[in-house]
């Protein structure tokens, strides 16, 4: 059951109608050259052992892919699987794309980065590398999530990287990503730009996505060497996109394996206070690339809202767009709510504490998984750990039990 | 032949160099954007540039960002700008250009958005995050007026890049004279831009003005002698949210005056 090979994006940076190379002609050069760099130095053998040793014993890879037979029993209806990112050094995906870029930064003779964060994990895993390779990092992060994320905002401090705090616009993600994009027009001689999720100017949806990909090929093997078989579902929660473009991907031509992504609700998609750009957005261009977008009618931005700091952006990857138009992948949506319960029932089920952003593919799982048999499989990418965000779910919980 | 064209064979004609003055559109309402206009205008402005508020706007500093933001909540659109342009269009001799990303005209249409500008009066437009590879997306629906696409030029742009950006550019180039955003700067590079700007000349003839951080006559007096005008915009900006419409016409006039001289 293998559809035609795919291919994307084309060689514009285009993933159908979707992505291309919408920025100021300053930045112009640099893309141009990390594109190059990319198709040269990234396929070579002493890249490719440097950053498959580096996943193996820096990171912690390969991450298991686990049997949640409780939550399975629980649910009452298909198995599922978790594909533990959550194990990863820093604590989700994030640090599969960071070293990727990092170590081809340093190979393009750039030693600075500079990189924008939401809930702080990507901030982290950039901070985090740039540690390790000796590197400087600059990280852009809104006002709002600095306060929302305090403990990661220090982490990244003791990890050696200068946070700024944003206050422009909306003090989120998305202001976050402007703030970074023209420190970068402005450092652009000596500085790589970490991008930290599909998204934003080709190449870097596909670098962060071929990054992540290994992901999806360490779950198909893994799978297959339990079941024999590749998966009926397969599960993750989308912001910008990254965990589920990496899991997605190697499973794209087979399309006996059902991909669903999972937006956040937030309030709830018709009261306006959500994150969920593929369900209730129309395409535009934003941060260099045409996609889906939360936008008014006159095309400026919206503000997303989630209670997972990591899903709060107002728009998905070209790729994630693209996929939803030709059919492959189906984009779906669970609340804030739903996020929470989800987040319970695998803490006390399975004795793992969830991200809120995985939370939302658990919540998703689970729901569909009660309505098959028990010989269908549904795996489900548990992209990060949940300790960054105990302190949101206590608020938000104390808060509702004086409602 | 458009306005903004016509403007520059006269310049040429008469040896000067070009004084282009950005605004905010909107920026204190719509009756502000009239008066700044003519009062630009009044002033020797040899093209006026509005820019179009946008909510994420990253080739931008401080000065337009917070511009475009007032200009948000006084509820300015791209709509609302042409409309008001149209409205003025009899009594606006110098030529206007329109500067604005790119996502707000998308959502306007391409088709619509040529022709609402054409009947504005409008005779050229800057995307700024529009670069060659992505002009297709409005060529086609521009083309079919009398506006002009004008390109940006960067000090990182390669030598076979300017070649590109050059070939059938039109109306005038627009050299970017920094790495970095909009707004005011102490010092620039004039030997860096100077090799880029040269470069550029010698394969078009299509006019090339230095913008980004030239806020003052000193400023100005370094680079006019190798390029065909200046573009000012966070410092007029300024001056008009601050109701200080005589430094800008000091300034223009400033400017002006030094272009007269430079051979």
């Amino acid at each position: 059951m293998k559809m035609t090979a795919y291919k994307m994006p084309d060689q514009h940076g285009k993933y159908g109608a979707f992505g291309g190379k919408f920025v100021p002609e300053t930045l112009m050069n640099a893309i141009t050259e990390l594109e190059d760099a990319y198709n040269t130095i990234a396929s070579t053998d002493e890249f490719q052992e440097e950053f498959t040793s580096l996943l193996k014993n820096y990171v912690g890879r390969e991450t298991p892919l686990y049997f949640a037979k409780r939550l399975s029993e629980k649910t009452g209806g298909a198995k599922i699987y978790l594909k533990r990112e959550d194990l990863n050094h820093t604590g989700a995906h994030k640090i599969n794309n960071t070293l990727g870029q990092a170590l081809l930064a340093k190979r393009m003779g750039k030693n600075k980065v500079v990189a924008e964060t939401g809930a702080g994990q990507h901030g982290v895993a950039t901070a985090t590398v740039c540690a390790l390779l000796d590197m400087e990092a600059v990280i852009f992060m809104g006002e709002e999530d600095i306060q929302r994320q305090k403990l990661n905002v220090y982490r990244m401090e003791l990890l050696g990287a200068k946070v700024v705090s944003v206050t422009q616009g909306s003090r989120t993600l998305k202001d976050a990503v402007n703030e970074a994009l023209r420190y970068w027009v402005t450092n652009i001689d000596d500085t790589h730009y970490i991008m930290g999720s599909v998204l934003g100017p080709h190449p870097f949806p596909q670098i962060v996505r071929d990054f992540q990909s290994v992901i999806g090929k360490e779950t198909k093997e893994q799978f297959y060497t339990v079941e024999n078989k590749l998966p009926d579902y397969v599960v993750a929660c989308i912001g910008g996109g990254s965990n589920a473009m990496g899991m997605f991907y190697p499973f794209i031509e087979d399309q006996g394996v059902s991909l669903i992504g999972v937006e956040a609700a937030g309030k709830g998609i018709q009261t306006g206070f959500h994150a969920a750009s593929l369900t209730k957005g129309k395409k535009g261009i934003l941060h260099g690339a045409y996609m889906y977008l939360l936008q008014s009618e006159d095309g400026q931005i919206q503000e997303a809202h989630s209670i997972s700091a990591g899903l709060d952006y107002p728009g998905v990857g070209p790729e994630h767009s693209y996929l939803m138009e030709e059919g492959r992948v189906e984009y779906t949506s669970v609340t804030d709510e739903e996020a929470l319960s989800a987040f319970h029932l695998l803490t006390r089920t399975e004795g793992i504490i969830p991200a809120l952003e995985s939370s939302h593919a658990i919540a998703h799982a689970v729901k569909i998984a009660a309505e098959l048999p028990a010989d269908k499989s549904i795996v489900i990418c548990l992209s990060g750990r949940g300790d960054k965000d105990v302190d949101t779910i206590r608020k938000a919980e104390g808060r509702a039990e004086h409602e | 032949m458009n306005k903004l064209t016509e403007r520059f064979h006269r310049l040429k004609e008469n040896g000067e160099k070009a004084f282009v003055a950005y605004i905010m559109g909107g920026d204190g309402g719509m009756e502000r954007l009239k008066e700044d206009i003519f009062s630009l205008q009044a002033s020797g402005a040899d093209v006026i540039e509005v820019g179009v508020p946008f909510s994420d706007p990253v080739a931008d500093g401080p000065v337009i960002q917070d511009a475009g933001l007032r200009a948000l909540e006084a509820g300015t659109t791209l709509s609302t700008i042409l409309e008001t342009l149209r409205v003025i269009k009899a009594q606006v001799r110098v030529p206007l250009i329109l500067m604005t990303y790119i996502n707000p005209v998308l959502q306007y249409g391409v088709d619509k958005f040529a022709l609402d500008s054409e009947n504005a009066g409008v005779s050229g437009c800057i995307f700024p995050d529009l670069p060659l590879e992505e002009e297709g997306l409005v060529t086609g629906a521009l083309s079919k007026t009398d506006i002009s696409v004008i390109r940006l030029a960067s000090l990182t742009s390669p030598e076979e890049r300017l070649k590109r950006l050059a070939e059938d550019s039109e109306g005038f180039i627009y050299a970017v004279t920094v790495k970095g955003v909009t707004g005011e700067r102490a010092e620039l590079n004039a030997a860096e831009l100077e090799a880029k700007i040269s470069k550029l000349k010698t394969y078009t003839n299509t006019p090339v003005l230095a913008g980004f951080g030239i806020s003052t006559p000193s400023l100005a007096k370094k680079v006019l002698p190798f390029c065909d005008g200046v573009i000012v915009g966070s410092k007029i900006v300024n001056a008009f949210h601050q109701g200080k419409r005589e430094e800008v016409d000091e300034l223009i006039k400033g400017i002006k005056g030094l272009a007269l001289t430079v051979k």
